[in-house]
């Protein structure tokens, strides 16, 4: 029931804040901010209620909650919270305080309706990290795409109506393609007990035959390769990003990307773990295009949010590489990266948003020379592009060094084309901030500096990205368990054991004694 | 005839005494309200008969109805929309009450054609056939054109008389090369005729063939659907909602019967042309629907894909299937009605609102009303905690269940097509440069009485269809339960 609490808070503050919108907005503005700060605390307070940090063999699943739902078909109101997905869900809710503190001078017209969707996104993205039902997965899965949906195209800049439409054609041809492969699945179930099951716990006891499961891990594949975006399928991204207002975008690149790196975390390769193996090599090569196309049209931008839209595909490129390599040095560095992402990228859409209320444009054509007038707002934008390239003791450097540490063993090459990403990181991250804040003047008029809320938040937000990038192994610690049992999913060893699920979750972990 | 068959008969002796009291009531007092309230009691009355019958179910009255409880789950819906399409229908004559003094047969016609309808559900034999769908065919001509001093709803009803007595006649004659081939006009004896292993001769394909083109042309399917989009263009508002829900949702209910008797979809080229009929439905209707300008043009196109979402469903045969289209055909009915009921609900006395402009901005002056109208259009596209997308995913899952790849797969691609379409009409009602313009003429809107009946039924149609997508359990056991003797009793069906 408590992890229903942590859904249904934003849930209920999304009617609220717009109800209240009318007679204060500023009461609508803390409406949303409480709800993730209750939000958040919850989550931190129910991990650390619920886990017991001394047991030597920590359980992958903290906490667990289960009611029929649609029981003709098997469908069940099932939640589950393991370190995944708390990381994941405490990154919601610091990147929707974030969202909220940058859309706050923004976002000036029809702000309730703003917060409501805002809250729903958020409600739907916490969903789609704790649902342990396929079905009530893809529910939450749909319910971020519409809000979202919304946000682009009422709030969105010049051209949103074109780059709306393209997010909710792409995101939702992705996700009918999963809801045929989840169909599919349920119904083998039904072939193989008598009753049909969406339940994950029940899905990963199936036994599939190699060619079906090849062909659903290619469904989920692309399903969540659209959100992700994997390279073919990243078109919208670009589009999307940029003419997002800064707390879509802050949202869309934090969040909404991570829930596609997590479904194939949580589902495509624990359900199909053959099959995933099997496709390794080519998701991997996929990564690599996508770390290496994205650096190179990242540096072709002249549109300060493209070219951070550009990267992301770079970074989430690592990400796939790191999930699809399949060890626990990669996996451990794929989250990592997704954390760093959510909070480097976050950052660089709120300075693309404080950029454009002073300067009206998000040309970098017509920036440059801003250091002088703006000293605060350049250097914390230099803090982040350099995290964002990937310098040591910053959070993004653990999570691209353990990816491509992880996965050079097994695929040499492939693990070295993605390390010359770096380099075009160093290149791409460095010209963003040279065409920006040095170079001749281009603006003549006095610009007020960055203060205030927006200043404290960008500050707690580097405060984090140094935190983890010295002290990574809080996130490893969490994410341990669920690490493991990815990691035992790896068909070097013989054929996953039918229906011994526990027995697998309860194995002393062999890198344990490390901490 | 016995008390029991009499009971079995009631909802249609019910409807049959409430259209003769209607029109006696027509004659007494000439009043819209009375006789539409009348209408309205006398549908709930009916709905109210069906637990009655339901007590004396399942049982084969004549060789011509059998009343069990799958007919008489659909004169349930149907019953329902009707209730429904008369409520909406209130406000709609109101507004035109000047300009046409006589509004008040307009009930007595959608009765006539609802008693067709509850025909069509029960009828296991080829005369309640015919005669159901002439009831329904013949109510409509007048009922498309009701509006006659416009020129659209005449020309609508002009074009549907012709082609509907066309397909008529290719009914007729499929059902008389039938009758040759077997010497029965009883479904369940004409499947059972010929060698259930053996191929059907020629003749008795070519029957069922005519049968299914006069099927199709109803039901809108693809080469027979070119009537479609004018006639939902031309026809007032709520006979649209009337010819896309009840109309169409009771020669589903037959077709459904008809094939399971017939037991007819195991045969090879009976499933190949069911197929191509769907995948056409399909991709024609959606890319037609893509480049609409005119809002009721565009629902026209987007039902025609429906049925062929549903015949996906269809051609996966066994109980399956029958669950799978009776919920697909009531979450269709809830949606259709919802987005026909706003187009009437912003209709004016001069025009129906059938222009993008019309619904610009809706969302910022009427935020209830396009809260509906966006629910149905989420719900149309198939978008999770709808009806619309539990209907899609039962498509899905009966076409995987039967291993229809190639029509799942156009299904999705088809869905994500659609999306396109529903998606243009719901960020026109939120584009905020004309929200001021609207806010302007909303005085008019609010003159005409009956407002009450058209929230009320409006409202009900949102809540159901929140309530089929987010909590199907009851309803989904309760289809169950019935479906599921619709193919076993048929054996037995004659007594």
């Amino acid at each position: 029931m408590i992890l229903w609490l942590l859904i249904i808070i934003p849930f209920l503050a999304a009617p609220l804040a717009w109800w209240t919108a009318r007679r204060s907005q500023l009461l609508t503005v803390w409406i949303a901010l409480c709800a993730f700060i209750i939000d958040g605390l919850l989550s931190v307070i129910v991990w650390l209620w619920y886990r017991v940090p001394s047991d030597p063999t920590p359980q992958q699943w903290i906490l667990d909650s289960h009611t029929p739902w649609i029981p003709q078909w098997g469908i069940d109101l099932h939640l589950g919270l393991d370190g995944i997905s708390f990381v994941l869900i405490v990154l919601t809710n610091v990147l929707g305080l974030v969202a909220v503190v940058s859309s706050w001078k923004e976002i000036r017209e029809r702000q309730g309706f703003y917060y409501f969707n805002l809250l729903l996104v958020m409600s739907g993205v916490i969903g789609v990290f704790l649902a342990l039902d396929l079905f009530l997965f893809f529910l939450f899965w749909e319910v971020m795409l519409l809000p979202m949906y919304l946000i682009v195209a009422v709030w969105g800049h010049e051209n949103r109506r074109y780059a709306s439409f393209k997010f909710f054609l792409f995101t939702q041809a992705g996700s009918l393609v999963l809801l045929v492969a989840i169909a599919t699945l349920a119904l083998l179930h039904q072939d193989a007990t008598g009753t049909p099951s969406f339940d994950y716990h029940d899905l990963l006891e199936l036994s599939i035959s190699p060619s079906s499961a090849w062909w659903l891990m290619l469904a989920f594949f692309v399903g969540f390769g659209v959100k992700l975006p994997v390279v073919p399928l990243h078109t919208w991204l670009p589009d999307t990003h940029t003419e997002a207002p800064t707390g879509g975008s802050v949202i869309l690149a934090g969040l909404l990307l991570k829930t596609g790196a997590y479904g194939l975390l949580r589902f495509a390769i624990p359900l199909f773990p053959e099959a995933a193996q099997a496709f390794a090599p080519v998701a991997m090569a996929l990564g690599v295009i996508g770390v290496l196309y994205g650096a190179a049209l990242a540096f072709a931008q002249t549109d300060y949010k493209r070219l951070v839209a550009y990267s992301s595909i770079s970074h989430l490129g690592f990400a796939l590489i790191g999930i699809f390599a399949m060890n626990k040095l990669a996996l451990q560095g794929a989250v990592m990266q997704l954390i760093a992402h959510g909070v480097s990228s976050a950052a660089l859409f709120m300075l693309a948003g404080v950029l454009q209320d002073r300067l009206h444009t998000r040309d970098m054509r017509r920036m440059g020379g801003l250091w002088a007038s703006v000293p605060r707002l350049a250097s914390i934008t230099l803090f982040f592009a350099v995290a964002s390239l990937g310098l040591p003791g910053l959070a993004n450097f653990i999570g691209e060094f353990l990816v491509l540490f992880g996965s050079f063993g097994a695929h040499p090459w492939l693990t070295a084309s993605a390390a010359t990403g770096m380099i075009a990181a160093a290149i791409y991250s460095l010209a963003l901030i040279q065409r920006t804040f040095h170079g001749p003047l281009a603006v003549d008029r006095q610009l007020p500096d960055l203060s205030g809320t927006p200043l404290a938040v960008l500050i707690s937000m580097m405060i984090i990205l140094v935190w983890l990038g010295w002290y990574p192994m809080v996130l490893f610690s969490a994410t341990e368990p669920t690490l493991e049992f990815l990691h035992h999913l790896e068909p070097s060893m013989p054929n996953m054991p039918n229906g011994d699920l526990s027995a697998l979750t309860l194995q002393p972990p062999p890198h344990a004694s490390a901490q | 005839m016995t008390t029991t068959d009499l009971l079995a008969l009631s909802p249609i002796l019910a409807i049959l005494a409430l259209c003769v009291l209607t029109m006696l009531g027509i004659a007494v007092r000439r009043h819209h309200g009375t006789i539409a309230m009348l209408a309205a009691a006398g549908t709930l009355v009916t709905l109210g008969t069906l637990p009655l019958a339901a007590s004396a179910a399942p049982r084969t009255v004549t060789t011509l109805l059998r009343i069990d409880g799958y007919a008489l789950l659909y004169m349930g819906l149907l019953l329902a929309a009707t209730l429904i399409i008369i409520a909406l229908s209130y406000r709609y004559w109101n507004l035109h009450v000047e300009e046409h003094e006589e509004c008040e047969e307009f009930y007595l016609l959608v009765l006539l054609a609802t008693l067709g309808a509850i025909v069509l559900t029960a009828s296991v034999h080829f005369v309640p056939f015919f005669l159901g769908l002439e009831l329904i065919s013949v109510s409509s001509y007048g009922l498309i054109g009701y509006l006659r001093t416009r020129r659209a709803p005449l020309e609508a009803s002009l074009k549907y008389l012709l082609l509907s007595s066309t397909a008529s006649a290719f009914l007729l004659f499929g059902m008389a090369l039938l009758y040759f081939q077997t010497g029965t006009m009883v479904f369940s004896e004409i499947g059972a005729a010929t060698i259930p292993s053996e191929p059907k001769p020629l003749l008795w394909l070519g029957g069922f063939t005519l049968v299914m083109v006069a099927i199709g042309f109803k039901l809108g399917l693809v080469p027979f659907h070119l009537w479609i989009p004018d006639v939902y263009q031309g026809a007032p508002a709520p006979i649209t909602a009337y010819i896309a829900t009840v109309s169409k949702v009771a020669v589903a209910a037959l077709l459904l019967r008809f094939v399971t008797d017939l037991r007819i979809l195991e045969m090879h080229t009976v499933s190949l042309l069911f197929g191509t009929l769907a995948a056409a439905s399909m991709l024609a209707g959606n890319f037609l629907a893509l480049l609409q300008q005119n809002v009721k043009r565009l629902l026209a196109y987007s039902s025609i894909a429906h049925f062929g979402y549903l015949l996906v469903a269809l051609l996966a045969g066994g109980p399956f299937a029958a669950e799978a289209v009776t919920f697909y055909l009531a979450a269709y009915v809830t949606m259709t009605l919802g987005a026909f009921g706003v187009v009437t609900a912003r209709s004016t006395p001069l025009r129906d609102a059938d222009a993008f402009e019309d619904y610009r901005g809706l969302f910022w002056s009427r935020p209830w009303l396009s809260v509906t109208f966006m629910l149905t259009l989420l719900s149309l596209a198939g978008i999770p905690i709808t009806a619309g997308f539990l209907g899609k995913f039962y498509a899905i899952a009966a076409g995987v269940h039967a291993d229809l790849w190639l029509l799942v797969l156009l299904l999705i691609a088809n869905s994500a097509l659609g999306v396109y379409y529903y998606l243009r009409l719901i960020v026109t009602m939120f584009d905020r440069s004309a929200a001021d313009i609207t806010i302007a003429d909303e005085s008019a809107q609010h003159d005409a009485q009956g407002h009450w009946a058209t929230a009320l039924s409006l409202g009900a149609i949102a809540s159901m269809l929140l309530w089929l997508g987010s909590y199907p359990g009851p309803v989904i056991e309760f289809i169950r339960s019935i479906v599921a003797d619709l193919g076993a009793t048929m054996l037995n069906a004659r007594y």
